[in-house]
């Protein structure tokens, strides 16, 4: 059951918070500007988001402990608001009290942070890098709003619509991955990275999509590589323990969507 | 000195009145990269452009070396990644973060917001001038204190927000609606005026008079009301 870890006044002290989203470059009180990376580490999410999986799964490939502050679905706590004024979305990551949004963002700046811990999330060479940051943009803004859509959609000329769009995406990735990975088994290579976060932390919400819709969305014989990539990724060990139950999941999504829309 | 070996080629696919194509040539321009532009019809796409950018058929695309990479985002963090001289992106990992997200903010958000204003009239379009308002006031206050967004020089969110500048602050005259005000927006004003100030940016943004005759045309064209 998602519930609120106590927050206490201090740590949502006025305005240095939210002046931090602003004039991050002036002088603060905390100084950042230290060797380690030290100073507390805090994520405002929930258990069933993908996005707030995305930082979950690089923290744990650093091995960075965290505090983990669940929000209530369908209201916002007064902590996610101050961290995120723009978006008021999760995930956040809060580090030292500094607010860092947006979950391919936070990704990146944790392997920047914790540079020196774990394995590498985002490839070393330029290109490998820039093809991470494109795929990873890709699935954002279209792969998974195909994913969406195919949720929303009504009909039997709707769905062929998206599932047409969905298995255009996934072809589209399968060539990426196959072009990524090098014969390895991640897009990464051997290790999971930042594009194999990306795509796999849609991958509990896909299989309650195909249950409910009784339908393969992920192929194996259109997509074997993904497949393969799929369960290899689902089961490495900073995957597993923040990897939604796909029965709880499903549970939950009846229940969101069983919601009246506004 | 950039490094760069002799043998090493960079070829940029753009369009000469697209902010997104600017910047490339913004982030080029700084490093002393060398390169060749190639002027694309976005109209009549050709098929250089349809084989290099086969997801999204889009200009920019930068070609190095004869490896492609589509997304302007994405390309400037290539630039900044394999050109090390004059970094566009911060060294602090808070910073970039905050940098990467003022850029997505202006692409995904604001730039949206500006567009509902050009294609919108009346009621509709108080309010898209209203909704890019409240998103202009988080970079308005990003600012204060600083030369630009990158601080005593131009930076990532700068270089993306170009966009801001010379795009949409060009548009009001040709809509006849201050969407940035100087009364509301001192400090993105003053930003502008350092921007003017600066030789890469002299150098790399469209002509104002050729460009606004272009934007007016565009308009004329989609039936777009222009002042």
């Amino acid at each position: 059951m998602p519930h609120r870890s106590n927050v206490n006044a201090s740590t949502c002290q006025n305005i240095t918070f939210f002046s931090h989203t602003f004039t991050l470059t002036h002088p603060s009180v905390l100084d950042l500007k230290e060797i380690m990376p030290s100073g507390e580490v805090k994520l405002i999410g929930a258990w069933a988001s993908p996005f707030v999986m995305r930082p979950r799964v690089a923290l744990n490939l650093k091995s960075v402990p965290y505090e983990f502050l669940q929000e209530t679905f369908g209201s916002k706590s007064e902590l996610l608001l101050k961290s995120n004024p723009v978006h008021k979305k999760i995930p956040v990551l809060l580090h030292a009290d500094k607010p860092v949004c947006e979950s391919n963002i936070i990704v990146e700046y944790i392997d920047e942070t914790w540079s020196s811990s774990g394995p590498s999330i985002l490839p070393s060479h330029p290109y490998d890098r820039a093809m991470a940051r494109f795929w990873a943009a890709y699935i954002d803004e279209k792969w998974f709003v195909a994913l969406r859509n195919f949720l929303k959609a009504e009909g039997e000329e709707e769905k062929k619509a998206v599932v047409a769009q969905m298995e255009e995406g996934n072809a589209l990735l399968e060539k990426a991955f196959i072009d990524c990975s090098k014969g390895k088994p991640f897009f990464n290579g051997d290790n999971i990275g930042y594009l194999d976060i990306s795509l796999g932390s849609f991958l509990a919400w896909l299989r309650v999509t195909e249950l409910a819709a009784s339908h393969k969305l992920l192929d194996e014989a259109k997509t074997p590589s993904l497949c393969k990539w799929a369960e290899l990724f689902c089961n490495d060990p900073a995957v597993k323990p923040v990897m939604p139950e796909t029965a709880k999941l499903a549970e939950f999504a009846k229940k969101i969507f069983a919601k009246p829309q506004a | 000195m950039a490094e760069r070996s002799d043998t090493e080629e960079v070829k940029l696919l753009g369009m000469w009145a697209s902010p997104f194509s600017r910047r490339i040539e913004v982030a080029l321009t700084l490093k002393g990269v060398p390169y060749e532009f190639s002027e694309q019809d976005i109209t009549n796409k050709s098929s250089l452009l349809l084989q290099l950018n086969p997801v999204y058929k889009m200009i920019p695309v930068l070609v190095h070396n004869g490896k492609p990479i589509s997304e302007s985002l994405v390309i400037l963090e290539y630039i900044d990644d394999t050109w090390r001289n004059n970094p566009i992106l911060p060294q602090d990992p808070c910073e970039r973060a905050t940098a990467r997200f003022l850029a997505k903010l202006i692409d995904q958000q604001i730039c949206v917001a500006a567009m509902k204003v050009v294609g919108k009239v009346g009621e509709e379009r108080d309010a898209a001038v209203e909704a890019t308002r409240d998103l202009l006031m988080f970079l308005e206050k990003e600012l204060v204190g600083k030369d630009f967004f990158g601080g005593r020089s131009l930076g990532f969110v700068d270089i993306v927000a170009t966009l801001v500048a010379f795009w949409l602050m060009r548009t009001e005259d040709l809509l006849g609606v201050k969407v940035v005000p100087v009364e509301l927006f001192p400090e993105i004003h003053r930003w502008v005026k350092n921007l003017l100030g600066n030789d890469v940016i002299k150098k790399c943004i469209p002509p104002k008079d050729e460009h606004l005759a272009y934007i007016r045309a565009r308009m004329d064209k989609l039936n777009l009301k222009s002042a």
